[in-house]
């Protein structure tokens, strides 16, 4: 690993970097499935895919934004929203200090507008290093309001998903969100404007089982897990060990609940295409 | 009565030896009248002091209570003429939810719910009253029913959650709640929801967005169960009794909350001890909640039940 490692290096074709250089840890980064070690640079050129063997490291919400959309078109939405303890809970008010210390981010979703191939966009994605990226009820409010803004706008709405589910911390009112967002693309329905939902590592629970379920195209990025029922509680349920690949994006599709699985350096372009398809005539 | 809560036990006690006194009277040729008058006002007495200060898990106990009423109770003691239904048309049928057609007050309705047993061998049957996502298929396909008719539809809600298991994912458990909460938001026709027992999570909302949402007195509404709650947050299972007080799952403090209407109440002792007056005091309320939905316009209807949703949580926002 380690001879890689420096073999690897004659190969690099990032420009060396001046600033970065005395932090190790801004340098490489380990490969959590196969363990080679990869440069920073390198695997943010390749999207943040694995070089060696494809793996599909979690995007923070802005990257995300970045590697979407079109250079500056990113405004975005609802910044300024802060996250709320509804119930008092004294330890949640803690964990959501240290979420947004460590992430940079008020809630688990960032929302905006902006453009794909020159296509304006509605665009949501959720931030899985928040508090696993669940939905409480700035989660839930934010996604709504962008989805009643692609409705009213009569703009194509794009969310990526990343989330462990409902926020517990928030009760009854974190499962409302699910009622509350799903309602909400009744609207985009009526005004005949297309939903593409993304679905990367993790989508499972509350999310999984309310908007982002319900996309006209639905796309996984490879390997994500997606399902409803976390794996340990099956495992507990049914008493026994789950396959390998259950709940991976490739198992949604062969069982239908996904159109595609695309690998994130082409997803750009595969969203483009679609986008054209239709918001352009030829005709 | 074959479960007794431990807090129950005194009212139990007190039951037991009612009867036990009324056969001796019966039996003896004695006339114990005046003493059995006084048992029971005491026992009335215990039973009041003990419900009127049940703390969050000993309601999670009698939401669950294995003799509550289910939907085939309110069933028989509310409807008449029930044709039941079954089937998704896709897959199977599912049969811990329940569903068909009927007459409520005169009124033809549409009818679903989640069904729990009241022994092992009934649960079983019933899967626990978790559902697979052809169950969900199932209702989703009756609630456009009642929309073809113009039916209103009246749900029932009582489930741990939905089933998590192997052959659930396989079929979209996810997709089939998405698509059910989806369907009772556009759908034409007034929906009432009530949660008789247990409202598990995204197995319950699949079941519960409706104009009207009714909790009985001693239910629960909650993201997770107890269990579920201690196990993920603190890593301990067993402190559900703790948890229990900790995120806002009894009726009423889910009404506090403003995520539902109306508290329904139930007899002295909970529905379990009376089902027949747990129903008429459920129809009654059904029955109002009805009248108000019938007379609204269906466009308007639509356009409160969004505003409703929409307003979830509204009131903390920052
Ligand atoms: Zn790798």
């Amino acid at each position: 690993m380690v001879l890689d490692f420096f073999r690897k290096q004659k190969y690099i074709t990032v420009q060396p970097e001046s600033e970065n250089r005395d932090i190790p840890e801004g340098i490489w980064v380990k490969c959590s499935r196969c363990s080679e070690i990869l440069f920073n640079k390198e695997l943010d050129h390749n999207h943040k895919v694995c070089l060696k063997c494809g793996y599909h490291f979690r995007v923070p919400a802005h990257e995300r934004m970045e590697m979407t959309l079109d250079e500056g078109s990113f405004r975005e939405m609802d910044a300024g929203m802060l996250p709320v303890n509804p119930l008092n809970l004294p330890d949640y008010g803690d964990k959501l200090d240290s979420a947004v210390k460590k992430t940079g981010l008020k809630e688990a979703v960032v929302t905006g507008e902006g453009s794909i191939g020159g296509y304006p966009v509605v665009m949501v994605v959720m931030d899985a290093r928040y508090m696993m990226g669940s939905m409480g009820t700035v989660v839930g409010e934010k996604i709504t309001r962008a989805i009643e803004a692609a409705a009213a706008g009569c703009k194509p709405l794009l969310i990526f998903s990343a989330s462990g589910g409902a926020r517990m911390q928030e009760g009854i009112l974190s499962l409302m969100q699910m009622a509350k967002t799903v309602a909400a693309l009744t609207r985009l329905e009526e005004a005949g404007q297309l939903y593409i939902s993304v679905l990367t590592d993790p989508t499972t629970g509350g999310v999984s089982a309310s908007f982002a379920a319900l996309g006209d195209i639905i796309i996984a990025e490879p390997g994500a897990l997606i399902g409803f029922a976390g794996q340990r509680v099956i495992e507990q349920t049914i008493r026994q060990k789950l396959p390998e690949g259950f709940q991976r994006a490739e198992f949604l599709k062969q069982h239908g609940f996904v159109d595609m699985v695309v690998p994130r350096p082409q997803l750009r372009a595969v969203l483009t295409g679609l986008l054209d398809l239709h918001l352009r005539e030829e005709i | 009565m074959q479960a007794i809560l431990e807090f129950e036990k005194p009212i139990e006690e007190l039951e037991v030896k009612i009867a036990e006194l009324r056969n001796f009277a019966t039996e003896k040729g004695i006339d114990l009248t005046n003493e059995i008058a006084i048992l029971e006002n005491r026992a009335r007495e215990v039973k009041e002091s003990i419900y009127s200060n049940l703390n969050s898990w000993q309601k999670v106990l009698i939401a669950r209570h294995p003799e509550r009423p289910n939907v085939y109770d309110y069933i028989k003691h509310l409807f008449t003429q029930f044709y039941e239904l079954f089937g998704d048309r896709l897959y199977g049928d599912d049969p811990s939810v329940v569903g068909g057609i009927a007459r409520f007050r005169g009124r033809a309705v549409t009818v679903l719910g989640h069904l729990k047993g009241k022994d092992t061998k009934e649960n079983l049957a019933r899967n626990f009253g978790m559902a697979h996502p052809e169950g969900y298929r199932k209702a989703m396909r009756l609630m456009k029913q009642a929309e073809k008719f113009k039916r209103p539809l009246i749900c029932f809600i009582d489930t741990p959650g939905a089933y998590p298991g192997m052959g659930a994912e396989e079929r979209g458990q996810s997709e089939a709640i998405a698509r059910s909460i989806l369907t009772m938001a556009s759908l034409r026709t007034p929906i009432i929801a009530v949660i008789i027992g247990e409202g598990g999570s995204g197995g319950a909302l699949a079941f519960g967005v409706g104009d009207r949402v009714l909790m009985l007195e001693h239910t629960i509404y909650s993201v997770i169960s107890p269990e579920g709650y201690a196990s993920i947050l603190w890593k301990d299972a067993s402190r559900n009794k703790e948890a229990a007080e900790t995120f806002g799952i009894t009726a009423q403090d889910v009404l506090k909350l403003g995520v539902v209407d109306r508290i329904v109440p139930e007899p002295v002792g909970g529905a379990h001890r009376d089902p027949e007056a747990t129903a008429k005091s459920l129809g009654q309320a059904i029955s109002e909640s009805l009248d108000e939905l019938l007379s609204t316009d269906p466009e308007i209807l639509i356009e409160s039940r969004y505003n409703k949703f929409r307003a979830m949580g509204q009131a903390y926002l920052v």
